[in-house]
């Protein structure tokens, strides 16, 4: 009986939950990501590859400047 | 008697390392802080809750600006060729060439990021993936842009083909008029007169920049948008001035 009862209400609410999926004509956006603050950690990654692209040609900037007082010289 | 006598090609003079906007900090400093803006901006403020664009809206501010930058690039490159013409200093040809790379390699970008867009925007599921992908391939603005992009492969291929200076120089300016020429019917023209998937088709919202449209863009992503622009493009003349001054370098040292 007990087993039964735990059965049917699971179906119920399984029902339920389907009904609310149909029913949720809201567009899909990453709001459930960004509850979770999730989005921040790809932030991170992609600010991370900037940094080191900029550093890398920061680098390329310096050597060739070193190169041009060489030749002046 | 020759009809035209070309000025003497001035070779040593004018391939000076000088100082110049070349080393100014200031705008590599603009253009950092503006990326990082972009990027942070770029995925963290509200953008309009759109049917099938979703979340990839902000691709408006990676996507469109390489195409943004490109067009800035061959525009600077152009002028270049055209200085070269007037002048026949070598230095402008230099110029030329190499912001025309940057902008091939901005194009590149802008072309790819666009095949990786559409083919989660406009394939359609419920097709099988030929019948989605026929659809795809006959857009003419991915049509234009890969004319586009070859035309100005083949101001690369032009311009390493002929091993006299003077004469390379002179032919791959006008060329490089021509290729420019070419770039507003290719991607700016014949894309808004046929129908496409592509935002400015005719029956997209009638045509007209759908970047620039004051109608069309949202004022939330213009915040990030513009800033975008400016910063990706100020990025791509920093590289391309590392490249000028490279081969400026190589220049005087062949000709010392």
């Amino acid at each position: 009986m007990m087993n039964f009862k735990k059965i049917t209400s699971l179906l119920a609410l399984l029902l339920v939950s389907v009904i609310g999926f149909a029913q949720d004509k809201k567009v899909e956006m990453a709001d459930l990501m960004r509850s979770n603050g999730r989005i921040y950690v790809v932030v991170a990654v992609v600010l991370t590859i900037l940094i080191g692209l900029i550093l890398y040609v920061l680098r390329l900037d310096r050597k060739i400047s070193k190169l041009e007082k060489e030749a002046k010289s | 008697m020759p009809l035209f006598t070309p000025p003497k090609a001035e070779l040593n003079g004018p391939l000076t390392v000088d100082k110049n906007y070349m080393h100014k900090s200031w705008w590599k400093i603009t253009s950092v802080v503006l990326l990082l803006y972009t990027f942070i901006g770029g995925f963290l403020l509200d953008v309009p809750h759109l049917p099938a664009l979703q979340e990839t809206i902000r691709n408006l501010y990676f996507h469109v600006c390489m195409w943004f930058g490109m067009m800035i690039l061959f525009t600077v490159s152009v002028v270049n060729s055209i200085r070269y013409l007037r002048t026949f200093k070598m230095k402008y040809d230099i110029y030329a060439r190499q912001f025309a790379t940057v902008g091939i390699v901005f194009g590149i970008l802008g072309y790819s990021t666009g095949a990786i867009w559409m083919s989660y925007t406009w394939a359609d599921p419920n097709n099988p993936a030929f019948d989605s992908f026929s659809a795809i391939a006959r857009e003419p603005k991915l049509i234009g842009a890969a004319i586009a992009l070859l035309i100005y492969f083949a101001y690369m291929v032009l311009r390493d083909s002929i091993n006299d200076m003077d004469k390379k120089a002179r032919i791959s300016s006008v060329y490089n008029i021509f290729a420019y020429a070419m770039l507003f019917p290719a991607i700016w023209i014949i894309p808004r007169l046929l129908p496409s998937l592509h935002p400015g088709a005719p029956e997209s919202g009638g045509g007209g920049n759908p970047a620039l449209d004051t109608k069309d863009i949202d004022n939330r992503m213009r915040m990030v948008f513009y800033p975008a622009v400016l910063g990706w493009t100020l990025l791509g003349v920093w590289i391309t001035t590392l490249k000028i001054r490279l081969s400026l370098l190589k220049e005087k040292k062949m000709m010392s």
